[in-house]
C-alpha cells in the first residue's frame, strides 16, 4: 500500500485545453479519496494521468515516494477498475482475474490461490469458467474488481464504475466496495460525478470543476463549512439554496435583506459582514436549516407559499417560493402541509452562508 | 418480421439458380475425371458409363506431381502466414496509435487497392531478378504477400479500431507490452477478420498462374497449376488426366477453406454480444 502526491499537475489537449490546472493532492496510505465533479471537470484525466494512461503536461506526481511521471503504467504498480470493465471478452472470468499475474510471470499455485480468494471476497466462485458474455452488469463489475484485488497494488484506482449500473444495485456495489476498502486496507483513489456516491464512500473529497480543484475535506467538512458556491449547491442533496441579498444597516443591525424577508446578523458574521452594506450577497441555507414555525415570528420570518409536497415518509420535501425565490425545505413529517397553503420558517443562524456575488468565494469561515 | 411466400419463393429460385451456376463446372469436372477420354467427348455432361480411376493414379503417381503440390502448399501456407502477421501487426498500430503518421501509411496500403500488381510484372521480374529469388518457389512469396497486404490492412484496421480502447489500458496495467497486447488480446478478438482475409487471399495465392508462368522455368519449382498447365498439349491433351489432375489441386483449398469458414462462423457468433 502507498501515499500517492500530485504536485503542480496540469493536462493540456492540444494548445489550449487545459483540462486539468495545478492540481495538488496528498493521498495518504489506507486513504479511500473521492475525486467529484460534472462531467468535463477533469477527474477522469486527472485518474487517468495517475494510471499512466496519460501525459503529464507539467507538474509530479509520486506513488510511494517515486517520481512516476516516466514510469509506465505497469510498473506504476496500480489496478484500476473501468467504467465499461473492460473484460478480455475471450477470456473466462478466472483467465481475466489470472491475466495480470501470469504476466508477471507468479506460480501457478500463487495465481491459483489468489483468485480463488478473491472471488470468495467478491461472491463470484461459481462464474470462474464464464465468459464475460454470460455475466450480468454487476456480476462484470465484481470481476472487474477482482481482476484489481489479485494484483495486490499499492493503489487502486476506480473510473465511475458504477454508472452503468441500476440504481438497485448501485447502491449495494457502493457499500461492497466501501466494505472492500475496509477489508483491503488499500489506498483507493475513487472517481465519480455522483455526489451521493463521494458522500457515502469518501475518507476525503476533492471537488473539482473546470480542472481547478474547489475544495479537498471530509464529507461533513465540505458539506457543512462550503468554501464556495459552487461546493456548496454541488454537495447536498436536495441542494443548498441560494439567494440574493442586499446587505443593510438598520437601527444599528446588520440585516441581509432578501426583499421578501429580512434576516437580522448577530455576533461574528454581523462584523465580517460590515464590509458588505450596501452590497449584494448570495446567502445560502440548505433545505434542512429552515425551522417551521406554526405562527409567524416577529424577526427572521420567512414567508412563503407550498407549490410542490414530496412526502418521502421519513422526510417532506416541499418547493416554496417566496416573492422573489424558489426554495427547498425539508421538513419533518409531523406537520401536513398542502399546495397553496402558507408556510412561515426562520432560518438557523447558525448554519447561515454567504457568498461574495462576484467572486462566489465564501464570506467569513 | 418474417418473410412473406412469394418472397420466399423468390429467393429460393434465385438461390437455386445460382447454386446450378456455381456447380455446374464443378460437375463437369468431378464426372469426367472419371471417363476414358472418348466417352468425354462423346457425351461430356452425363455419369460415366466405365469409370476409371486412371487420371488419379497417373496423377497421383507421377512424380512431379508430388514437387508441385507441395510447391504450392509451402507458397501458399507461407504467404498466407506473412500476410496475416504483416497485415495484423501494421494494422494494430495503425488503429490505436495516437498519431497523424499512421494515416498516411494507411493511405500507402490503401492505395495498393487500386493498382493491378501485374501492371507491375515487368519491374517486379527485375526486382526478383535482382534479388536473386527468380526461378524458386521464394520468388513468390514477396509478391503474393504484396498483393495481400492492402486488403489485410484495410479489413483488419477497421476491425482493430472497433475494440474498445480500455481493453488495451487494462491489458496496459496490467503489465502486458505491446507485443504481449498485440498477441494475447488483438489476434484472439481479431480471429474474424483474420479468417476473412485469409480466405479472401487463399484462393488467388493458389490458383495463380501469371506470376509462376514468367518466374519460373525449374521443373521442380513449378507450382500445381503452373504444372497443370503445362499438361495440355499443343495438338492433344490428356483430358482424364488433366481433369483428375483439377480436382485433386481443388481439394486443399477446399479444406483450408472449410477449415477457415468454421472459424469464421465462431468469431462472428462469439463476438456478438458485447461486453
Amino acid at each position: 500500500m502507498a501515499t500517492v502526491e500530485l504536485r503542480n499537475v496540469s493536462k493540456l489537449f492540444g494548445a489550449n485545453v487545459k483540462a486539468v490546472d495545478n492540481v495538488n493532492i496528498t493521498i495518504n496510505d489506507k486513504e479511500f479519496v473521492v475525486l467529484v465533479g460534472p462531467s468535463g471537470c477533469g477527474k477522469t484525466t486527472t485518474l487517468r494521468m495517475i494510471a499512466g494512461l496519460e501525459d503529464i503536461t507539467s507538474g509530479e506526481i509520486y506513488i510511494d515516494g517515486t517520481l512516476v511521471n516516466d514510469i509506465t503504467p505497469k510498473d506504476r504498480d496500480i489496478a484500476m477498475v473501468f467504467q465499461n470493465y473492460a473484460l478480455y471478452p475471450h477470456m473466462t472470468v478466472y483467465d481475466n482475474m489470472a491475466f495480470g499475474l501470469r504476466i508477471r510471470k507468479y506460480p501457478k499455485q500463487e495465481i491459483q490461490t489468489r483468485v480463488n480468494e478473491a472471488a470468495q471476497i467478491l461472491h463470484i466462485e461459481e462464474l470462474l469458467d464464464r465468459r464475460p458474455k454470460a455475466l450480468s452488469g454487476g456480476q462484470r463489475q465484481r470481476v472487474a474488481v477482482g481482476r484489481a484485488i489479485v494484483r495486490k497494488p499499492k493503489a487502486f484506482l476506480f473510473d465511475e464504475p458504477l454508472s452503468n449500473l441500476d440504481a438497485k444495485l448501485r447502491v449495494q456495489m457502493r457499500a461492497e466496495i466501501s466494505a472492500l476498502h475496509t477489508r483491503l486496507q488499500a489506498t483507493m483513489i475513487y472517481v465519480t460525478h455522483d455526489q451521493v456516491e463521494a458522500m457515502t464512500m469518501g475518507d476525503k473529497i476533492v471537488v473539482l470543476k473546470d480542472g481547478i480543484i474547489q475544495q479537498i475535506g471530509s464529507p461533513l467538512e465540505l458539506y457543512n463549512h462550503p468554501k464556495n458556491r459552487f461546493v456548496a449547491a454541488f454537495i447536498g442533496s436536495p441542494p443548498m439554496n441560494i439567494m440574493t441579498a442586499k446587505i443593510l444597516e438598520k437601527d444599528g443591525k446588520i440585516v441581509a435583506d432578501e426583499g421578501d424577508f429580512q434576516i437580522e446578523l448577530e455576533g461574528k458574521l454581523a462584523d465580517t459582514l460590515k464590509s458588505y452594506i450596501n452590497k449584494e450577497v448570495l446567502i445560502g441555507i440548505r433545505p434542512e436549516d429552515f425551522v417551521y414555525t406554526q405562527t409567524p415570528q416577529k424577526t427572521n420570518n420567512i414567508r412563503t407559499h407550498v407549490e410542490v409536497v414530496e412526502p418521502l415518509g421519513a422526510e417532506i420535501h416541499l418547493y416554496v417560493s417566496t416573492q422573489n425565490h424558489q426554495l427547498i425545505v425539508r421538513v419533518q413529517p409531523r406537520y401536513e402541509f398542502h399546495v397553496g397553503d402558507e408556510a412561515n420558517f426562520a432560518p438557523d443562524m447558525e448554519k447561515l452562508h454567504f457568498f461574495d456575488i462576484d467572486s462566489e468565494e465564501i464570506i467569513g469561515a | 418480421m418474417k418473410p412473406s411466400l412469394p418472397y420466399k419463393i423468390v429467393t429460393y429460385v434465385v438461390l437455386t439458380l445460382w447454386a446450378l451456376i456455381v456447380i455446374f463446372p464443378l460437375w463437369t469436372l468431378m464426372v469426367n475425371s472419371f471417363k476414358p477420354k472418348r466417352d468425354i467427348f462423346k457425351d461430356p455432361f452425363s455419369l460415366p458409363t466405365e469409370v476409371t480411376v486412371d487420371g488419379y493414379l497417373n496423377a497421383w503417381t507421377d512424380s512431379n506431381f508430388s514437387f508441385y503440390f507441395r510447391n504450392s502448399f509451402f507458397i501458399t501456407t507461407v504467404s498466407l502466414f506473412l500476410i496475416l502477421f504483416l497485415g495484423s501487426i501494421a494494422a494494430y498500430s495503425i488503429a490505436k496509435w495516437r498519431s497523424k503518421i499512421p494515416g498516411l501509411f494507411y493511405i500507402y496500403f490503401i492505395a495498393g487497392l487500386m493498382i493491378p500488381l501485374r501492371l507491375g510484372t515487368i519491374n517486379l521480374l527485375q526486382t526478383i531478378k535482382a534479388m536473386g529469388l527468380l526461378d524458386t518457389v521464394f520468388s513468390l512469396i514477396p509478391v503474393y504477400v504484396a498483393m495481400g497486404l492492402p486488403i489485410a490492412v484495410f479489413v483488419l484496421t477497421d476491425f482493430i479500431r472497433a475494440l474498445p480502447d480500455e481493453l488495451f489500458e487494462a491489458a496496459k496495467i496490467d503489465g502486458a507490452n505491446r507485443f504481449g497486447i498485440y498477441l494475447k488480446i488483438v489476434i484472439p478478438l481479431i480471429r474474424p477478420a483474420l479468417s476473412t482475409v485469409a480466405i479472401f487471399n487463399l484462393i488467388p495465392i493458389w490458383n495463380d498462374l501469371w506470376f509462376p508462368l514468367i518466374f519460373i522455368r525449374t521443373e521442380d519449382q513449378r507450382t500445381l497449376i503452373l504444372g497443370i498447365s503445362l499438361l495440355f498439349g499443343q495438338y492433344q491433351s490428356n483430358w482424364t488426366y488433366i481433369l483428375s489432375a483439377l480436382a485433386i489441386s481443388a481439394v486443399p483449398v477446399l479444406v483450408l477453406y472449410l477449415a477457415f469458414a468454421k472459424q469464421f462462423i465462431k468469431g462472428l457468433t462469439a463476438g456478438a454480444v458485447k461486453g
